[in-house]
């Protein structure tokens, strides 16, 4: 039934992982969209699975491997080129906390 | 505080690089050292759109650690990936393995010490899974470098059968054996290749169940790791004769005050999320490689100690010595060929040549002469053509020219002469030289052959080979 | 408009190209005047790349002139802006990507500038390819060339809504729960998924990486075959792309449709769908009897299950996918205190809110205590839909289907309502579980001229199946495509 399938305490729980914020306003309608959503998939319970194995990926069996070469030459400056921040070649972040 | 009640129950977790030249999913380059942000590329960036491709090298390494450990290598193993948010984490997610590891079980045998008996560690696991990068902290900001990222690396987990820091600094010493036995890794500590969680807990002596552990993250020496597992039981011990309660934490060592401290970030109370990597399919390990990889694998330590013991009779003290680390084995059994005495070539290793390593603060390697070198100064000996103090002067000599052991031996003129009819010559002149001695010596004073000898060796500048010396001596004062 | 050779198919394109009639720079000229005119009107483009284009064009030209080109050398194509393009901005219809510019190239962009083909332009999207309307874009949606006021679908509204425009000879999409199929239905173009693993994904910016495929839009099957042999084959940068080799799909364009055994799922000719949807596949199936083909009643029991699966699978991968968006390395960055901050607030600011909802219905459906009710649990259920079809196509050679259950639907319609959104992938989605190839072709138009588009349907690697019947339904002229109103 929707309405009880996710709590206010439980959205924010997952916002804290997901790393994304939100408003109160927000919250409460985003929290009636998941709602309805979770209420939907529940239509999966109909379905007996005990016996069946997950499909994770439907591509074809078997690893490639690459040989263990060195193929790319330094780049810092391309690959700093899209930064927000930088310093001396570092990108650069607000102080790390551990 | 009664330390002696409670016994400490540590289980390790070991991260160690792996010695590949290119990265785990990419063919960026993993030397030490390169300036910030040099051995990136879009994909080890994380960049929109990019996708892992795995070295099979870096398989090839966790496979023959795996056996080295007597784990059992998983035929079908999956990459997972593991969610956290860190600025040092390119793609907010690490790809590892979890449900799945490529090796389970296995055990890493402990030697005997003066303390006790050889003790036998349970494995839990090792899997692949790639570096994060490089966070530099400064006053105000901190400084992110991708160099490390993608960087292969194995994950080594003990079960909890440690009792003691001594016991994880023997278990990690082993290990780094192993692994550099393996060429899987270099075991350099410095250069952050080589880390360590500690899971630790006590409970009283005699006791089944465990306490509640505390985890310190990030230990990147053995001495940390030593001092870091001493501090927190004696922590720990204190917080439950105090009548407390140890909360499960997780800690960081900080070893100028000597003493952990709840790690403040919120990262590692995540909850990971972990998920099979679609972007990678299934790990196969047929027989077939599994065998390939056991035939290309080097004697191990343990072995090579039984055949040092068995075939070159050597005693257990001095095999453990030589096997502890690769470099110094192989270089002990490089200067054996030739050499008929294999127990003075190990006492000549195991002094001489870990002194010299041991002073130099290089690397064994890049600090002694080559054994081929120091083999052949060993025959010299054994052939008489040199003592052993000249040989003892000489290799002195070599490790601070670099030269040979014949071009030392000849510069300094230290071969010993054995040419009968030189010291022959100088015998007769020594003799006619002291005639009362020579009466008094046949009237029965033998104590003056010594000095007949130190008379010889003198008149020929010390090279000249004492036992030839002795034998024409005394046919001379007896004929 | 003096020569409007932008109306040309690829195929005749390339021919008069090769025979020296026309050059690429005219064709790209005209093609770049068109988009100059549509677009007020379209907004089919995110970024237009003139100036690229007319170099690409200028360098077509000189390896026309010498002989031997390649079949679409030449050929302005629109590229949807989920494709890293090298020095090209990339956006993938989001704020966070607003002014990143992929310092390399996707495989298959790689691939189709080896052969010479040229990039008019970036076209629009749903954010990170999130929808069915091309509404998500953060840019503004895109409208529908057959009526303004009404979508071009989605997520690769773009590229469908250029092709049908005559803003490009042929564009790519990317397909992960209907992207290709249900804009080029929209918009009255033929547009292909091919299975899984069969292009690569090396440089398309993820969404759901163990759905999410490759494939062209064309005005014709055959122009999009053409594409496709472009696109197809093993990357070792993509470690789950088919190392098959890659048919020459022209080759398969015979005709030839006798014996081919159609099967007709029962589940996807339901209640509620649009009735003049219905009449025009019916009457294809129709032509298709009468050219030798038979057809079979089938069925697909768990297709009412497969937007659950999905939307539990496709969000639990992508809020992975894009926590790398988090204003460290690149994109959008909000500045804030500390880096949980920084994280919190760049992202939410620069994703929509469809993209956010989906991250946080994933991370949910991962995270501890959930994951085996609902992620482990959608898995399971897509392997009894993957079983559905292996079964299905024990019986026949192809599925033919209506792509969406209605035409094209008004702009805002459905914005406020995730799941009714959602519901109109409900003929395409379990494509995308099962790693089938699809092409939607069009076979008809409803009372507002709107186009309709039939869905076939092969099974693994069995592309050159739809091709071929395909282009046999194109051949017998039943349906002949309006021109857009735009
Ligand atoms: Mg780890
Ligand atoms: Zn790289």
């Amino acid at each position: 039934m929707a309405g009880t399938k996710i709590t206010l305490e439980q959205v924010r729980h997952v916002a804290r992982l997901a790393r994304l914020e939100w408003s109160p306003e927000q919250e409460e309608r985003l929290r009636a969209d998941m709602d309805e959503m979770l209420a939907y998939v529940d239509k999966l319970n109909e379905l007996d699975t005990k016996e069946v194995a997950p499909t994770t990926q439907v591509g074809e069996a078997g690893m490639p491997m690459r040989d263990d070469e060195v193929t790319n030459r330094p780049a810092a400056e391309a690959m700093l080129a899209n930064a927000p921040s930088s310093e001396r070649g570092y990108f650069k972040v607000p102080k790390i906390i551990e | 505080m009664n330390r002696e009640a409670y016994e400490a129950v540590i289980g390790l977790e070991v991260h160690t690089h792996l010695l590949t030249r290119s990265k785990l999913f990419c063919g960026c380059s993993t030397t030490f050292g390169a300036g910030p942000n040099e051995n990136v590329c879009p994909v080890c960036m994380g960049m929109p759109g990019v996708l892992p491709v795995l070295n099979r090298r870096a398989v090839e390494l966790a496979i023959r650690t795996g056996l080295a450990a007597h784990c059992a290598i998983a035929p079908y193993s999956i990459f997972d990936r593991k969610s956290y948010f860190y600025p040092d984490l390119p793609k907010g997610y690490q790809i590892s393995q979890y449900e799945t590891p490529i090796c389970k079980g296995g055990y890493i045998d402990l030697p005997a010490t003066e303390n006790g008996e050889p003790r036998r560690i349970r494995l839990t696991r090792i899997h692949i899974e790639e570096d994060a990068g490089k966070n530099i902290h400064g006053e105000n900001a901190s400084l992110v470098d991708f160099n490390r990222s993608g960087v292969p690396l194995i994950e080594i987990v003990s079960e909890p059968d440690l009792r003691s820091a001594e016991d994880a600094g023997a278990y990690l010493r082993q290990l780094r054996a192993i692994l550099r036995y393996v060429d899987a890794s270099d075991g350099k500590m410095e250069e952050g290749s080589f880390r360590c969680d500690c899971n630790v807990s006590i409970r009283k002596r005699g006791a089944k169940e465990y306490g509640v552990r505390s985890e310190i993250k990030n230990l990147n020496s053995f001495r940390f790791v030593e001092d870091a597992i001493d501090y927190e039981v004696g922590r720990q011990i204190e917080i439950v004769e105090g009548g407390g309660k140890v909360a499960q934490e997780t800690l960081l060592w900080d070893p100028a005050r000597k003493e952990t401290r709840p790690m403040r970030s919120k990262e590692y109370a995540n909850d990971y999320r972990y998920f099979p990597e679609p972007d990678l399919p299934p790990l196969i390990v047929p027989a077939e490689m599994e065998e390939k990889v056991r035939a290309s694998m080097p004697e191990l330590p343990a072995d090579r100690k039984t055949r040092y013991v068995r075939e070159l009779g050597l005693t257990e003290y001095e095999a453990d010595v030589l096997i502890a680390d690769r470099d110094v084995a192989d270089y002990f059994e490089a200067t054996l060929p030739a050499l008929k005495n294999r127990k003075s070539a190990a006492n000549w290793v195991m002094t001489e040549v870990l002194r010299v390593a041991r002073d130099s603060g290089e690397s064994f390697v890049e600090a002694v002469p080559p054994a081929a070198e120091v083999g052949a100064l060993l025959r010299m000996v054994e052939g008489q053509k040199i003592s052993l103090n000249a040989a003892k002067t000489a290799f002195a000599a070599m490790v601070k020219s670099g030269k040979g052991a014949e071009a030392t031996i000849a510069a300094l003129g230290l071969a010993q002469v054995s040419d009968e009819s030189a010291i022959a010559a100088a015998c007769d002149k020594v003799l006619a030289a002291e005639p009362e001695k020579v009466a008094e010596y046949r009237a029965g004073r033998d104590k003056l052959f010594g000095f007949f000898v130190g008379a010889v060796m003198k008149a020929m500048g010390g090279k000249a080979n004492p036992k030839v010396i002795n034998d024409i001596l005394r046919a001379k004062l007896t004929g | 408009m003096a020569s409007e050779l932008n109306k040309l198919t690829i195929a005749d394109a390339s021919s008069k190209l090769r025979g020296r009639e026309i050059t690429a720079t005219q064709l790209t000229r005209d093609c770049l005047d068109r988009i100059a005119a549509a677009e007020p009107r379209l907004h089919a483009f995110i970024t237009v790349c003139e100036r690229e284009a007319l170099e690409q064009a200028r360098a077509a030209d000189a390896r026309l002139a010498a002989g031997n080109a390649p079949a679409l050398c030449g050929i302005p194509l629109g590229i949807k802006d989920i494709y890293a393009t090298r020095g090209i901005r990339t956006t993938c219809g989001s704020r966070i990507l607003e002014t990143f510019v992929p310092p390399f190239d996707a495989t298959v962009i790689e691939r189709l500038r080896a052969d010479g083909a040229i990039f008019v332009g970036k076209t629009n999207m749903d954010e990170f390819a999130m929808g069915s309307s091309t509404e998500n874009s953060a840019f503004g949606p895109t409208m529908n060339p057959h009526d303004i006021g009404r979508v071009a679908g989605g997520s690769s509204g773009g590229s469908a809504a250029a092709v049908a425009a005559y803003e490009c000879l042929g564009a790519l999409g990317t397909d992960t729960g209907g992207s290709i199929r249900e804009p080029a239905s929209f918009c009255g173009v033929v547009g292909i998924k091919p299975t899984y693993s069969r292009v690569s994904r090396y440089g398309v910016v993820a969404y759901a990486s163990s759905l999410d495929q490759v494939g062209p839009f064309a005005r014709s099957v055959r122009d999009a075959a053409i594409i496709i042999r472009t696109l197809a084959g093993k990357d070792a940068r993509d470690s789950t792309c088919s190392a098959r080799p890659v048919p020459d799909y022209e080759r398969a364009l015979t005709g030839d449709v006798k014996g081919l055994r159609i099967g007709v799922p029962r589940e996807f000719f339901v209640e509620g769908m649009q009735p003049e949807v219905e009449k025009s596949v019916r009457s294809a199936l129709k032509n298709y009897e009468s050219l030798g083909a038979s057809t079979v009643e089938i069925s697909l029991p768990h297709t009412g299950y497969a937007i659950a699966a999905y939307y539990l699978v496709a969000t639990a991968e992508a809020s992975a996918n894009l926590a790398r968006y988090d204003g460290i390395r690149f994109g959008l960055r909000v500045n804030a205190e500390d880096n949980i901050a920084l994280y919190e607030t760049t992202r939410a600011h620069g994703f929509g809110a469809e993209v956010k909802r989906r991250i946080m219905l994933g991370t949910f459906a991962l995270s501890a205590g959930y994951y085996d009710a609902y992620y482990l649990k959608a898995q399971k259920v897509r392997t009894l839909i993957r079983n559905d079809f292996e079964r299905a196509f024990e019986k026949c050679d192809l599925i033919v289907t209506p792509v969406a259950p209605t035409t094209a639907f008004k702009i805002g319609e459905k914005m406020n309502e995730p799941l009714t959104m959602y519901l109109s992938d409900i003929f395409t989605i379990s494509l995308n579980l099962a790693g089938l190839p699809g092409m939607s072709i069009p076979c008809g138009h409803d009372s507002n001229n709107l186009p309709i588009g039939m869905q076939l349907i092969a099974p693994p690697f069995a592309e050159e199946t739809i091709l071929r019947a395909g282009d046999a339904f194109e051949r017998t002229g039943a349906f002949k495509p309006r021109t857009p109103a735009v």
